[in-house]
């Protein structure tokens, strides 16, 4: 079952647009509710984690 | 002949404890104990040959040890194959370790049988049996290994988030982002820390192989709630660079913390993660 390398960021759940940028997929959310949910959706199909940066931003990365 | 009786029991002895380590066994039993029953036949006619002076008894030893050493690599390439289907993989060291065992238990069997049917043959059958007694006790010291439990004081210890880091204890797990995966593990998850004994005690615990083996152990002990897509209850062990403390944290299926506690006590030590450091570790 192994869909991805590990340790890479599959995936960024942000509500500040300015704040992120660069190589992976970007789901800008409007409030903590849809990052949040967002975030478990991904977190659920990809078979990854999904961590707290505490800025905003959520990462889903494969571990 | 006597020797091939006390051989055979050996192997059947050693093989009590195997279950937990390979659950397959009717087949796995079978396969044992008839492999156990060749190695202890080999043993048990090496003697009575040497004295009839027929050499190439030896060379069947030989062979023997080639054959048993193929049982070490096939128990190694079955568990391997497995791997890739545990939701927690037992880890390269634990694999290995217990192909070594597999191994050795068949030399066991073999030697125990040696051991008889020498005495038997120049002494009598009484003295031999008694002798072959003796040797099953021994291996039967050595069939039970020292476990993480030996070397480390384990207890069950609470969950708690800082933020969003999963502590056990006061060791420090992993980030968790999910506000639903935070409820759940708080909910369901069992956490334990292992305290080591000495400085050596710790070495061994910091070892991925040691580590991977305490969480493989503890998911086949009191189960696991745990499917593709939540990663988040996967059971880690991780260690806090400070104090040398081992934290496990885990979603099990039995909710008993003292359960999670007893497995974790008896997970074996593995010999390929065992550390000594220099001056005692003092």
């Amino acid at each position: 079952m192994k869909t991805a390398p590990l340790e890479t960021i599959l995936a960024v759940v942000t509500l500040h647009r300015e704040t992120v940028g660069g190589g992976a997929p970007i789901f800008y959310a409007k409030d903590e509710e849809e990052r949040e949910k967002i975030a478990l959706y991904l977190s659920r199909i990809l078979d990854a984690m999904a961590h707290d940066l505490e800025n905003g931003t959520y990462i889903i990365v494969k571990h | 002949m006597a020797g091939v009786g006390v051989g055979a029991l050996t192997r059947a002895y050693l093989l009590r404890n195997d279950y937990r380590f390979y659950p397959t066994y009717p087949h796995g039993w079978v396969t044992h104990l008839s492999l156990g029953l060749v190695a202890a036949f080999l043993g048990a006619v090496a003697v009575p040959a040497l004295a009839a002076r027929e050499f190439t008894a030896v060379t069947f030893l030989a062979l023997a040890a080639q054959q048993f050493r193929e049982v070490r690599s096939a128990e190694r390439e079955s568990l391997a194959a497995l791997e890739a289907n545990e939701r927690v993989p037992r880890g390269a060291d634990y694999v290995e370790g217990i192909a070594r065992v597999f191994e050795a238990r068949n030399y066991l069997a073999m030697l125990t049988a040696l051991v008889t049917s020498a005495v038997t043959h120049w002494v009598g059958l009484a003295p031999g049996l008694l002798a072959g007694g003796a040797a099953l006790l021994l291996t039967g010291g050595l069939r039970r290994g020292r476990q993480v439990g030996d070397i480390a004081v384990v207890r069950p210890a609470g969950l708690r988030f800082e933020r969003t880091l999963l502590h056990v204890g006061d060791v420090m797990i992993m980030a968790v982002g999910l506000r639903e995966a935070r409820d759940y593990l708080l909910q369901h998850g069992r956490g334990v820390v292992l305290e080591p004994r000495d400085p050596s005690a710790r070495a061994t615990l910091a070892t991925l192989g040691q580590r991977q083996a305490i969480a493989h152990d503890a998911a086949a002990a009191v189960g696991l709630r745990k499917d593709f897509g939540t990663p988040e209850y996967t059971p880690l062990v991780r260690v806090d660079l400070d104090t040398g403390k081992a934290g496990l944290v885990i979603v099990p299926i039995n909710p008993d913390p003292e359960a999670v506690v007893e497995a974790v006590r008896q997970v074996p030590l593995l010999e390929s993660a065992r550390r000594r450091l220099l001056g005692g570790g003092r």
